[in-house]
């Protein structure tokens, strides 16, 4: 590198190229062979202890060497693309030469790059921290899938890890205690995703049609009063709910009592769990939908309902074939999106009850966990890292199928220039 | 004389419901004022009625728990979030919507993608990357993710509302002799206003609402952001923590809900512009 710069009488920018060329070769050569060794063999040595206890040899800590060699890969790509760079440029100032230009010194490069080059200057930071902090994770995420990395026996840095392929697939589909526990979470998930989106959204339809109702007076307080349930922070109403509901405490089941009725096993009945959690999520979503329907109300045009009275429509028949047409349309993609959010609402699942109550036939999940909050307590609680990614990558593909076929049915898609 | 008769049924059974939804909705709002306002322990009570006000549980709450230790940090990574992931954002939105340059449509597909992954997918490869970085059980740690994770989606959305402004302002400004950077303090930013809000506001409510990362990077107490304080008051130790955590959730849940409501319009702009992807 930096050889067609100089060729080129750019004296400074060849020096500082065949510079980062010299450096990249001499200090990371040999740590990118070690990482590259570390990724393929995830490590060989074993940690040894003698009787005592006390580590006699330290092993390799085959996480880490995965870490690091997916680190040392992306590395690669960023040192490639620089390469690219280099001989670009040095094929354009050459070009320059060709046509008797004299080629820019060190300062009008700067400032040439500062002006010409300011996309690449603004996207610097985002694409080091989207590298860093996604891109990198991803990987590393999705590769965990393909190894045996989980407690109790595959722990760095006490054991190795080892790359297994799809072994941890096959398992979640084909052993018992996964598959069973799988599908019912699975089952659940998907009931779940759909009762919250459908209640939300049509209970805040029947109150965005109520408040639009033109005897109804007050309108802007009323429609305060129920945005508040979306205002007040999720994570308390949430667990406000957890004590409201209560099985022995809560003051539902005290009133209930009080009215001369049984109380009702709300966290620890499976039933009673999901009926309440729907419930609550009711409270906590439709005004949403309310406020955005309330705006979608106030601009349908008015004389499209006079038209109809003329025709002999009746209230109803103005509703089913002028409002609700409108308000589907213009809300059907929110209604997409929120379905795939409801997939993943771990917040109100963990938040409320936890995933409970427990459910003796599952592997590490509660009667009301989603796949989510399943992830979640094989990470953190249980240490099954393997399973944990095999499953989120599951939710992954539903989850982009249903964005992608969202995205493509909005107009950005035809109007951005992204498909030719 | 029927038909009014039926109309003032109907208004009757209106207001029958808007009625009954007010107390739906307000009762668990109420229920936790009184737990906060009210004397004693009493957790469970079923009388609406307050038999006095106190300030006690305020007092515990700030004297026994680090509860004001929690706020500071809770305020602390919910600003630093949102002044960096806001420069993050707009800064490459800029890039994408006003200039083309290699790369740009593969980049934007990329970022599409990402999006989508479930963010909590990388969750156990940033535990083992801030452990190793020494991060973790530390603010900053949970600043760089928050911040890492709100890039695609935003500039996504911020890209969108910049592709709706009109270029000529733009042109005349750099026919002046404006330079890059002049444009895009100078013209864009001001023009940006409603989407800057969302995104700012959306940054800045997020750590307040955030149960999983947080729990996930941060351990000892003093560490601790209010939505994890919160939930181990009430589901570590005994429950007699709830009239504390009454008091607690109060002063996070009115500057919070105040904050919203002030900026409802922009929120739900931004919320659609969301969907519909510019």
């Amino acid at each position: 590198m930096g050889l067609g710069q100089i060729y080129n009488r750019q004296f400074v920018k060849g020096i500082g190229f065949a510079l980062l060329e010299l450096f990249a070769l001499l200090a990371g050569a040999r740590p990118f062979m070690h990482a590259m060794w570390g990724l393929v063999t995830l490590g060989e040595t074993v940690q040894q202890r003698n009787a005592r206890g006390v580590i006699v040899v330290q092993g390799d800590h085959s996480i880490m060497l995965m870490i690091e060699g997916i680190i040392f890969a992306l590395l690669l790509l960023v040192f490639i693309g620089i390469y690219a760079l280099n001989v670009r440029d040095a094929y354009v100032n050459g070009r320059m030469r060709d046509r008797g230009e004299k080629p820019r010194n060190i300062a009008e490069s700067l400032s040439h790059a500062w002006e010409h080059g300011f996309a690449y200057i603004l996207l610097a930071p985002a694409f080091v921290f989207v590298l860093f902090t996604i891109v990198l994770p991803l990987i590393f995420g999705i590769s965990i899938a393909f190894t045996n990395y989980s407690g109790p026996n595959h722990l760095p840095p006490k054991n190795l890890v080892d790359w297994v392929g799809f072994e941890t697939f096959v398992s979640l589909v084909k052993l018992k205690a996964w598959s069973r526990t799988f599908f019912g979470v699975l089952g659940w998930t998907v009931v779940w995703a759909t009762l919250a989106t459908l209640t939300t959204y049509f209970v805040g339809l029947f109150y965005a049609l109520l408040l639009s109702h033109p005897r109804v007076r007050f309108k802007k307080f009323w429609r305060t009063l129920y945005i508040l349930p979306w205002a007040v922070p999720g994570v308390i109403s949430l667990l406000i709910f957890r004590n409201l509901f209560n099985g022995e405490f809560g003051p539902i089941n005290q009133y209930l009592k009080l009215i001369g009725l049984d109380a009702i096993p709300w966290m620890s009945d499976p039933f009673w769990a999901k009926f309440a959690i729907i419930l609550v999520n009711l409270w906590l979503g439709f005004p949403y939908w309310m406020a955005l329907m309330s705006g979608v109300l106030t601009n349908i045009d008015r004389e499209l309902y006079e038209a109809a009275e003329i025709d002999g429509a009746d209230a109803f028949a103005r509703f089913r074939s002028i409002t609700l047409p409108l308000i589907l349309y213009s809300t059907a993609p929110l209604m997409i999106m929120s379905f795939a959010h409801n997939l993943n609402n771990f917040n109100v699942i963990y938040l409320f009850n936890s995933g409970g109550p427990a459910n003796p036939s599952y592997s590490y999940a509660g009667s009301t966990d989603i796949l989510i909050s399943w992830i979640y307590k094989l990470t953190l609680e249980q240490n099954k890292f393997n399973m944990a990614s095999v499953v989120s990558i599951f939710i992954f593909v539903v989850v982009a199928s249903f964005s992608i076929w969202n995205f493509r049915r909005t107009r950005a898609f035809k109007e951005e220039d992204l498909i030719q | 004389m029927s038909k009014s008769r039926a109309g003032f049924l109907s208004l009757a059974l209106i207001y029958a419901i808007l009625i009954v939804t007010a107390v739906a909705v307000l009762y668990p709002i109420y229920w936790i004022v009184l737990g906060a306002l009210n004397p004693g322990s009493s957790l469970f009570r079923t009388s609406m009625i307050p038999t006095g006000l106190t300030l006690d549980h305020f007092r515990a709450l700030f004297a026994e728990t680090d509860y004001l230790l929690w706020y500071k940090n809770t305020l602390f990574v919910a600003t630093m979030n949102t002044i960096l992931s806001t420069f993050l954002i707009v800064t490459a939105a800029y890039a994408f919507s006003r200039f083309r340059f290699p790369g740009r449509r593969q980049s934007l597909m990329v970022m599409l993608v990402l999006q989508m992954f479930p963010s909590f997918m990388g969750m156990i490869a940033i535990y083992i990357l801030l452990l190793q970085l020494n991060l973790l059980d530390n603010l900053w740690g949970l600043i760089l993710v928050y911040a890492g994770g709100s890039i695609p989606y935003n500039t996504w959305l911020v890209k969108g509302y910049f592709d709706a402004l009109p270029k000529s302002l733009e042109e005349a400004a750099k026919i002046d002799g404006a330079s890059n950077s002049y444009v895009f303090f100078k013209v864009m930013m001001p023009l940006s206003v409603p989407i800057l809000t969302f995104v700012l506001v959306n940054n800045f409510i997020g750590p307040w609402m955030d149960f999983i990362f947080a729990r996930l990077v941060l351990r000892s107490n003093e560490n601790l952001t209010l939505a994890i304080g919160l939930f181990n008051m009430i589901t570590g130790r005994s429950s007699t923590d709830f009239t504390k955590f009454a008091a607690g959730s109060l002063l996070v849940a009115i500057p919070v809900a105040l904050l919203f409501l002030f900026l409802q319009r922009y929120i739900i702009e931004g919320l659609k512009a969301g969907a519909n992807k510019g």
